[in-house]
């Protein structure tokens, strides 16, 4: 490949990947706001509360995030009541619609990450807390999450990863991200392979950083030192 | 374990069958979703005018033809690889198309118009369209004319199929949509396209419309020049032109 | 509740039947690589060491869908050169081998890290007694090593399945005429997008249902002899 090609269409390149990291960072974030209530419920030990989130997380995991943003982006649009309603603001932008989405999809896979995390909790912790005389809530947010967030975060920085190859989908509702962008550039200079590997690369690049980015943050948060269980 | 023995086989096959050729069956490359000049009905068969066209010119031929799809990104790079040996799917002749692939003479003629809703006050001049969110299909020549005449001032949308962007015009998403003037003309005759009229003038009207082969096979062009000389002199064109338009496309 | 399907029943369901094809596929090529990268990972010789290595992490640091298209698009030229290389004249890739190359490229680089987990999690006095009872390497592997390995690795392999197929998907892309291009074709000929969408949806739970089915019982068949408080 000629680099004075990859030197034009660099830019474009880069803007993409701009884009691919807006809506990995917001759905991450978003996601896990959004899973922390579905995933403390999944843990509860009431069977009926437990329950509730269940068939939200099976739909959600069950389905491919393909499917998922077909049904938001071109299948809301089908009812004459969504378009007319304040929704349509955010619903008409495929921008809205990726992030809707994956937020919803990844939600789902981060709460089961966070029961699985609530769950190891060792039970004697959450007892000692209550002997001190810690209400249930305090128990929760000074005991329970504060542990279950260094148990978890491996796994949800697997999560993240995923969603950035994930967010490769939002090229089929028109966004430009990444993918979208070596598409478009390849589609005018026919020039298949070089413009896909050029956005692999820039991928790998990505993921590599966003691990380094958690093995640093995964060494502040000392998770080593909280997994003897 | 043996219905995976199967499936690695099936995998095999399927790389292998590729590879497979008879002596006088051509393969047809096409789009199917490219109303009314491709599509596939619900029998899962591919039909519309470049179909018609196509098993008119293997009749006069006298080959048999056969019927692969492939999307519409991917259909050039397809032809190169042998997956089929021409390519009729509405396909416009651009410079940057012939270098690679060959064309032959152009069997119709396409021109480029605007549809918008009809309840709104869409001009087509480049200052009226300033800020205008336009719908086109990825990798058509709708696409690159938007990008080079009104990239600096529209919003461009590029979707993989043209019913894509249909979608998103009848929901409000895109102002107004650039195609093919015939292909907007079969939407607009449809139930979702009611509400919707042309806007202004064709932006371009000199799109010829070619099949292609790959570079160098000027064997197989030459045949199917000759064979489409043969159906607009006997008046086998003009019968399926009828068929789809109220107005000569040749 | 049965929706409208516009006459498009039996083409859902030949898609339905194209998705299983593709994804038993793509698991059979992800198993072998996934073994091989293993092995590789766990050989003595830093050379493949590297080279499983460089897969397992090239390929899981790039999306699916970028695979999809990279080798349905991109090795064009590069399979023509070999197919004329073996004096095959149109040796090119149909989207169902390009779509099982890929996933199964995928399933591959992810089960090389499940294989390994298992390699590692049988004790090395299994190898040594089949040493000393005189077995040769490869049936040490065979008979000894690899039966184990395959309870051990089975949850995750089966965690692997369900991921590769959803993203049996991703090949509508190139126009396999799976599940979700049917729909596809569907919603042009319906202007039923939800209508034709969600059916898509319905059919992939289905599917996923009927593989975690698939699983319990495969579990429970490799776990035979483990009790409980064993394991």
């Amino acid at each position: 490949m000629s680099w004075e090609l990859l030197i034009k269409w660099l830019p474009d390149f880069l803007e993409g990947a701009w884009l691919t990291l807006q809506l990995v960072g917001v759905s991450v974030i978003a996601g896990l706001l959004f899973a922390l209530p579905l995933g403390i419920a999944r843990a509860s030990r009431h069977p009926l509360v437990r329950a509730l989130p269940y068939g939200y997380i099976f739909f959600f995991r069950g389905t491919p995030l393909l499917v998922q943003l077909f049904l938001v982006y071109y299948g809301l649009a089908q009812f004459e009541v969504i378009r007319q309603s304040f929704l349509w603001t955010y619903l008409r932008d495929p921008y809205w619609c990726a992030v809707i989405t994956m937020t919803m999809h990844t939600a789902a896979y981060i709460a089961e990450i966070l029961r699985g995390a609530i769950q190891s909790v060792p039970q004697g912790e959450v007892e000692a807390a209550r002997a001190l005389g810690m209400s249930r809530s305090q128990t929760l947010w000074h005991i329970l999450l504060p542990r279950a967030a260094r148990i978890g975060l491996p796994a949800y920085s697997n999560e993240v990863i995923l969603m950035l190859k994930a967010s490769a989908l939002a090229s089929t509702i028109t966004l430009l991200e990444l993918t979208g962008m070596a598409r478009k550039v390849a589609a005018r200079t026919y020039m298949y392979e070089e413009m896909f590997l050029v956005a692999g690369v820039i991928y790998l690049i990505i993921a590599f950083a966003l691990m380094q980015g958690f093995k640093q943050l995964e060494r502040w948060l000392r998770v080593d030192a909280c997994q003897g269980r | 374990m043996k219905s995976l023995h199967k499936v690695l086989l099936a995998a095999a096959m399927t790389l292998a069958c590729g590879s497979a050729f008879a002596a006088e069956k051509l393969r047809i490359g096409t789009e199917g979703a490219y109303p009314p000049f491709n599509l596939i009905d619900a029998s899962g068969k591919v039909v519309g005018f470049d179909l018609d066209i196509a098993h008119a010119l293997c009749a006069k031929m006298e080959v048999e033809c056969e019927v692969v799809t492939s999307d519409w990104d991917g259909i050039i790079p397809a032809l190169n690889a042998n997956k089929f040996d021409f390519i009729i799917a509405s396909m416009s002749i651009t410079d940057e198309r012939e270098q690679a692939v060959d064309f032959t003479k152009p069997y119709y003629t396409n021109k480029l118009q605007f549809v918008a809703p009809k309840s709104s006050d869409f001009k087509t001049d480049k200052e009226s369209l300033d800020g205008k969110v336009i719908g086109a299909q990825r990798a058509t020549i709708a696409g690159t004319w938007l990008e080079e005449n009104l990239g600096d001032v529209v919003e461009i949308k590029l979707y993989d199929t043209q019913e894509n962007a249909y979608l998103d015009l009848a929901s409000g998403r895109l102002d107004g949509v650039l195609a093919d003037k015939f292909v907007q003309w079969e939407w607009l005759k449809s139930e979702t396209g009611k509400d919707f009229e042309f806007k202004g003038e064709p932006v371009f009207d000199n799109d010829k419309i070619g099949i292609a082969v790959r570079e160098g096979n000027d064997e197989l062009r030459e045949r199917l020049n000759a064979a489409l000389d043969e159906i607009v002199a006997d008046g086998t064109y003009k019968q399926i032109n009828d068929k789809y338009f109220p107005f000569s496309i040749y | 509740m049965i929706p409208d399907l516009h006459g498009f029943g039996a083409a859902l369901l030949a898609g339905t039947w194209i998705t299983i094809q593709l994804a038993l596929a793509s698991l059979a090529l992800g198993l072998v690589l996934g073994l091989l990268g293993a092995l590789a990972k766990t050989s003595p010789y830093p050379f493949f060491r590297w080279l499983g290595g460089t897969y397992s992490t090239i390929v899981r640091g790039v999306p699916e869908l970028l695979w999809v298209l990279l080798i349905y698009f991109g090795t064009v030229n590069m399979v023509r050169v070999l197919g004329e290389s073996l004096g095959i004249e149109r040796l090119a890739l149909s989207p169902f081998a390009a779509g099982t190359i890929a996933l199964g490229l995928c399933f591959g680089a992810y089960a090389t890290e499940v294989f390994r987990g298992a390699l590692l999690a049988i004790p090395k006095g299994h190898r040594e007694a089949g040493l000393a009872l005189g077995l040769g390497k490869r049936r040490i592997f065979w008979r000894l090593i690899l039966p184990q390995m395959w309870r051990i690795a089975l949850p995750g392999l089966g965690n692997l399945f369900m991921i590769l197929m959803k993203d049996t998907a991703l090949v509508s892309v190139i126009g396999l005429e799976e599940v979700m291009r049917t729909s596809q074709i569907a919603v042009t000929a319906s202007k039923e997008p939800f209508t034709f969408f969600l059916v898509a949806a319905l059919i992939y739970l289905c599917l996923t249902i009927v593989a975690m089915t698939g699983m319990y019982f495969l579990e429970r068949r490799a776990g035979r002899g483990f009790s409980r408080s064993a394991t």
